[in-house]
């Protein structure tokens, strides 16, 4: 049978090819950054704190440059009896109160939380640097897989509390042994995930090709491999730096933590342990204590949101 | 084993370095140079380090820890340390008790109440627990507990109603780790074919929960029992402190702070072992619980 055009011909005209129209069908506008951001912002807890830890950090920074503050270390006299101001209950002159000797606890509290931030810094960026090292030569290089297992778990298998008391009681105590201390300790947790994040990714196909292409071990870690690792290693990061805070307190309390002349959570959260028994000198705890509770727990909520949005699951 | 003995062997190396002027006692100001060298070769420090780990472990297997120098002069350190265990263990195992059930309870509770408001407040509760340092909270449940419990803040042998802070405060940590951890499994677990098919052919819930997703949690629950006692351990060093309990613990602070060497040395083997013991039990437990699990090689493995 002979087919028949009944279509009307009018209906129809020729389409103009449209170059832009057929670039747009194939890229996608997902952005791993943008997403990540989007996710982030949704959780209203996690805004929250992120605001409240913003606020703190920077006044912690700023404090000492405004006016009317007092040196955390100097002992204030009073002008007119020539004493000085002992446990001075909070009040508009002291607005946190004084210590046993007299200083002021308001500028001491901003002095100590800098310098715990400080550690925690530091410690959390030698862990960052040290655990992905250690972690990618670990999954990647089969060779040094025995080797390096053994020393993980030597390591590992030591309770940290009996690591840290010892290197510090060794090293006498200072900033530095503080510092050194953490470090020694806190990368296990991260070289491992990074390790064995990396053994089940390296051997899959566009890895495999790398190689076969001849990409050098180092291009394929960096490029290949640790990109993947992102959201873990923000949440190791952020969650070491409450946890190195913590170390510090519990350091000092065992007396092995900074000289006491050096202003810090730790030895500000032991001078209040020492005189909590009488009640109206419980302020001398109580402070201390509820600045460094804001900065761990919204360093630990951020980290967890953080790690949670940076997973490219939940972007969808 | 062989974990073990590296480890002992590493602490022991690490143990070197420690400040000498903490063999002495109180007289290493009065003591000339060469007395000092005297003492120290008489304790055989000055040997090279391989004749030192051999004479330790010859000590060792003797069961002698060594004597200590300034917390009980010239007394053994094994007479001071064995009537302390008793408490430490009590406590231990207490605590791991209570966290164990505890955090089973709370983890269950957490994935009924998915999302609503009973998860927030255990959720907010795990946040506290991990966030704040343990050394901060711990205090506080010390401060205000004893006080608004009539609870002694100290504790003392005589009366048992001391036990409960210590032992709680000791098991808080843990508590979370079960919960968190029983809450994932069983928001994973409760979504897979043998549960539905289970609830399909008219199980009640509870029967499911305790014949098939409690069974199938024992395994990883072993694994994650090691990591709970070397939680406990570092706890117990605290809270020993704290509430002057005489055990291990709170001596291992005691002599740090007199600068007592041998009796710190002696420690701190004690309890990294016990951390490693602990780990190895793990293994174990977690073999006889999933008979898939073998920890020994077999024809055929990788």
């Amino acid at each position: 049978m002979e087919a028949k055009d009944t279509a009307d011909p009018s209906l129809f005209e020729f389409a103009e090819f449209d170059e832009k129209a057929g670039e747009r069908i194939g890229y996608s506008n997902y952005s791993y950054w943008r997403s990540t951001l989007r996710v982030f912002l949704k959780r209203r807890t996690a805004v929250l704190f992120l605001a409240l830890l913003a606020v703190l950090l920077v006044f912690t920074f700023v404090q000492p440059l405004l006016p009317g503050q007092r040196s955390p270390t100097k002992i204030n006299i009073d002008p007119l009896t020539g004493m000085q101001f002992r446990n001075m209950v909070p009040s508009a002159q002291f607005w946190f109160g004084t210590n046993s000797i007299g200083q002021d606890l308001w500028s001491r509290i901003w002095s100590g939380t800098r310098t715990s931030l400080l550690i925690g810094l530091i410690v959390g960026f030698v862990e960052m640097l040290v655990g992905i090292a250690y972690g990618a030569l670990w999954g990647y290089v089969r060779r040094l897989d025995r080797v390096l297992t053994e020393f993980f778990n030597v390591l590992n298998n030591i309770p940290t509390t009996i690591v840290l008391m010892l290197l510090a009681y060794i090293m006498r105590p200072s900033f530095k042994t503080m510092v050194f201390a953490m470090c020694a300790t806190g990368w296990l947790g991260l070289a491992r995930f990074v390790r064995n994040q990396i053994v089940i990714i390296r051997d899959r196909e566009y890895n495999l090709a790398s190689r076969c292409l001849g990409t050098p071990s180092r291009r394929i870690i960096v490029k290949n491999l640790l990109p993947y690792l992102v959201s873990v290693i923000m949440l190791q990061t952020a969650l070491s730096i409450p946890g190195t805070i913590g170390w510090e307190v519990f350091l000092t309390y065992i007396g092995l933590g900074l000289p006491v002349n050096i202003p810090s959570l730790g030895n500000l959260v032991n001078e209040g342990r020492i005189i909590m028994m009488s009640p109206e000198l419980r302020y001398q705890l109580i402070f201390p204590t509820i600045v460094l509770s804001i900065v761990t727990i919204s360093f630990y909520v951020l980290g967890n949101a953080f790690s949670d949005a940076s997973d490219p699951r939940n972007h969808v | 084993m062989v974990t073990l003995l590296i480890v002992v062997t590493a602490v022991f190396l690490l143990m070197r370095l420690l400040p000498i002027e903490g063999y002495f006692g109180d007289g290493y100001d009065k003591l000339s140079p060469s007395q000092r060298e005297a003492v120290l070769d008489k304790m055989g420090l000055l040997d090279p380090w391989y004749t030192q780990i051999k004479d330790f472990y010859l000590r060792l297997a003797r069961g002698d820890l060594g004597t200590s120098t300034i917390y009980r002069k010239d007394v053994a350190v094994a007479d001071i340390i064995v009537p302390r265990i008793p408490y430490s263990l009590g406590f231990g195992l207490c605590a791991t008790a209570i966290s164990l059930f505890g955090g089973l309870a709370m983890g269950v509770h957490m994935a009924r109440h998915k999302g609503k408001a009973w998860d927030q407040v255990w959720t907010g509760y795990v946040v506290i627990v991990n966030a704040v340092p343990l050394a901060v909270y711990l205090l506080f449940i010390q401060l205000y507990g004893s006080s608004a419990l009539r609870l002694p803040i100290l504790f003392d042998k005589y009366r048992p109603e001391s036990w409960i802070l210590p032992a709680l405060s000791m098991s808080l940590g843990g508590i979370a780790g079960y919960a968190m951890w029983m809450r994932r499994y069983m928001v994973d677990e409760l979504n897979k074919d043998y549960i539905k098919l289970a609830r399909a052919k008219g199980l009640p819930s509870r029967t499911i929960m305790v014949r098939h997703v409690m069974r199938n949690a024992y395994v990883p629950m072993a694994q994650y029992l090691p990591a709970s006692i070397l939680m406990t351990i570092g706890g117990s060093i605290y809270i020993e402190s704290l509430y002057s309990i005489p055990g291990m613990g709170g001596l291992l602070v005691d002599v740090i702070q007199r600068q007592d060497n041998p009796m710190v040395q002696a420690l701190v083997l004690i309890f990294s072992s016990v951390g490693i013991i602990g780990l190895f039990l793990g293994d174990l437990l977690m073999a006889l619980f999933d008979p898939r699990i073998k920890l020994v090689k077999s024809e055929g493995d990788r």
